[in-house]
């Protein structure tokens, strides 16, 4: 069998983070953890608004087809980025979301996590609820560590910011860990809901 | 250059790669109009040229662009210009006057959807036959396909080492896949590159005859302002560079034009196999595309069929041979391709009904997937 692909999805708008949160994911797992990875970008040809993903493919060996084939994780900021991801996910893929920015959850496994809010508590800053999740996936993303992930983050937030981009991850880390066994299958909604 | 430091793996994009393999390479000249999906490429030879003594110059459009570049190069400067369909579509005209006048330059079109403004932010490979026909009037070219960040970096030094050696602009065929696409490599340390520089006279300026044969068919080019007065015109020439109606130096430079290039295919032309050793199924791809192919080979062996993968790195001139070699085996092809059928048409003049030759020719606006690749060869064989 081909070697396994551990595939991530960020999906949101314009100024939300998603290919920054992408790069940090890459380079925690590639240049930190030692896999190979590839992150590659879609989005529309508009300035601003417009559905913007990145995506990063994570594996032991040398990646061929560099876009997921189906995704492990989906970690969507807007809904309309929610709605499209899922049809993408794997089977056991897990959906990382904000319920305050996605209302209308898919069917399949939820990890439901304050996202805006953490930000909000630990920086003062909801636009950094793209960070929180660096630090939820590095609980649940087999291939990289917590470790990893800081000194991605260190490497890649702005000059003068890298004590509050590391605020922000930790402060994603230290609840997604307690939620681990809050992931839950949500069925789909039935006609008589 | 060269240290631990910059040996150390580094999460990249192929625009970027390209970029730093153009400098790697000895280019010291940039005259470009930004576009998605190439728009990288300029803004890191934007800071990277100057810091290497290099000049980069935004021009008011991609026709002045490739201008300059031809006169930069003329001046002895290596020098190259990165675009999109779009601006492609306006550099033919000059992409022409350097083939007629044998002016060594680079051309990047980093391919997105069209006709016309198309789809600026997605991936296409609708430029193929653009870049081998796009100019008018007959003429050989040189263009390179890469399918991963290293290889961006690679193909562009070779890109460069190609039209120096032999006097041709060559273009580097990216797609948005590629050049956005950002994969964690080290990149080859650049005192380790052969790089071609090209031939300078050897005669003094008084005995130089810029257009003269050589046994190699490429004549040596004199850099203007080293006291070498030569005439350079898109005019049908002479020897000497002026302007002829003569058949009998028609008939010779036309000649040399193609000689120079046909004679080389051995140097010229790259492709690379996958699992071609026993497989009676033959996929053909380049670019993006052939990472999926890739993986559709490797699915497709676990379901039984013997499937081989040949990637055209080297896109024109048309690798006939690889295909050559693949009808020893094979029966059937595939060529699947971001565009309406771009290069299946050559795979079919090659083949000649040898063979039958399958196509998936999706212009989508993104990259082709394995499965779809592998329906056509499962329905094949049942």
């Amino acid at each position: 069998m081909a070697a396994q692909r551990y595939e991530v999805r960020f999906s949101g708008t314009g100024g939300q983070g998603v290919v920054l949160a992408g790069m940090i994911l890459a380079e925690a797992a590639g240049l930190f953890g030692g896999r190979h990875v590839v992150q590659t970008v879609s989005y529309g040809p508009q300035v601003r608004g417009g559905n913007s993903n990145a995506e990063v493919v994570i594996s032991e060996e040398e990646i061929d087809h560099p876009k997921p084939i189906a995704l492990d994780l989906l970690v969507p900021f807007t809904q309309q980025g929610c709605d499209e991801g899922a049809k993408l996910l794997k089977p056991k893929g897990i959906v990382l979301l904000d319920p305050e920015m996605v209302t209308q959850m898919p069917e399949g496994w939820i990890a439901p996590l304050p996202l805006k809010r953490i930000a909000l508590e630990a920086t003062g800053k909801g636009q950094m609820a793209n960070i929180v999740s660096l630090g939820a996936i590095a609980v649940l993303c087999p291939h990289v560590t917590i470790e990893a992930m800081r000194m991605a983050v260190r490497e890649r937030a702005p000059r003068g910011l890298e004590e509050i981009f590391l605020k922000a991850l930790d402060a994603g880390y230290s609840v997604a860990d307690s939620m681990r066994e809050k992931i839950t299958f949500r069925e789909a909604p039935s006609p008589e809901d | 250059m060269g240290g631990e430091e910059e040996r150390r793996p580094k999460l990249i994009q192929g625009n970027e790669a390209c970029a730093e393999g153009a400098i790697a390479a000895g280019c010291r000249f940039y005259a470009g109009y930004p576009i998605t999906p190439s728009s990288e490429i300029a803004e890191v030879l934007s800071y990277r040229l100057p810091a290497v003594g290099g000049t980069f110059i935004q021009m008011e459009d991609e026709i002045a662009s490739l201008g300059a570049v031809i006169g930069a190069s003329l001046a002895g400067v290596k020098a190259m210009t990165a675009t999109s369909g779009p601006g492609f579509s306006l550099m033919q005209e000059h992409i022409g006057f350097a083939c007629m006048a044998e002016v060594p330059c680079v051309i990047v079109n980093v391919m997105r959807g069209g006709p016309s403004t198309g789809l600026p932010t997605s991936p296409s490979q609708g430029d193929v036959q653009q870049a081998r026909w796009g100019t008018h009037g007959d003429h050989p070219i040189i263009a390179l396909t890469p399918w991963s960040v290293r290889e961006c970096f690679e193909l562009t030094v070779r890109a460069f080492n190609l039209s120096e050696k032999y006097r041709t602009p060559v273009i580097l065929l990216m797609d948005e896949v590629v050049g956005h696409m950002r994969e964690n490599v080290v990149l080859p340390d650049p005192s380790s590159l052969e790089i071609f520089d090209r031939v300078k006279p050897s005669v003094p300026p008084e005995w130089y005859i810029p257009y003269e044969d050589t046994s190699f068919g490429v004549p040596p080019m004199a850099p203007f302002g080293e006291g070498y007065r030569y005439h350079v015109t898109g005019l049908t020439h002479d020897v000497r560079g002026f302007p002829t109606l003569r058949e009998d130096e028609i008939e010779p430079f036309m000649a040399r034009l193609f000689r120079k290039i046909w004679s080389h295919l051995d140097d010229i032309q790259t492709w690379d196999t996958f699992q071609m050793e026993d497989a009676d199924i033959c996929i053909v791809a380049y670019g993006s595309v052939a990472r999926a192919a890739k993986r559709a080979v490797l699915e497709a062996r676990e379901k039984g069929k013997k499937v081989g993968l040949v990637r055209l790195i080297t896109i024109w001139p048309f690798c006939r041979r690889a295909i050559e070699e693949a009808l020893k085996g094979c029966k059937v092809f595939l060529v699947p391709e971001m565009n309406m059928g771009q290069i299946s048409r050559e795979v079919k003049r090659v083949v000649r009904g040898r063979g039958e030759v399958l196509t998936v020719s999706k212009a989508l606006g993104r990259l082709l997937t394995p499965n779809e690749i592998l329906e056509p060869i499962l329905e094949e064989s049942r």
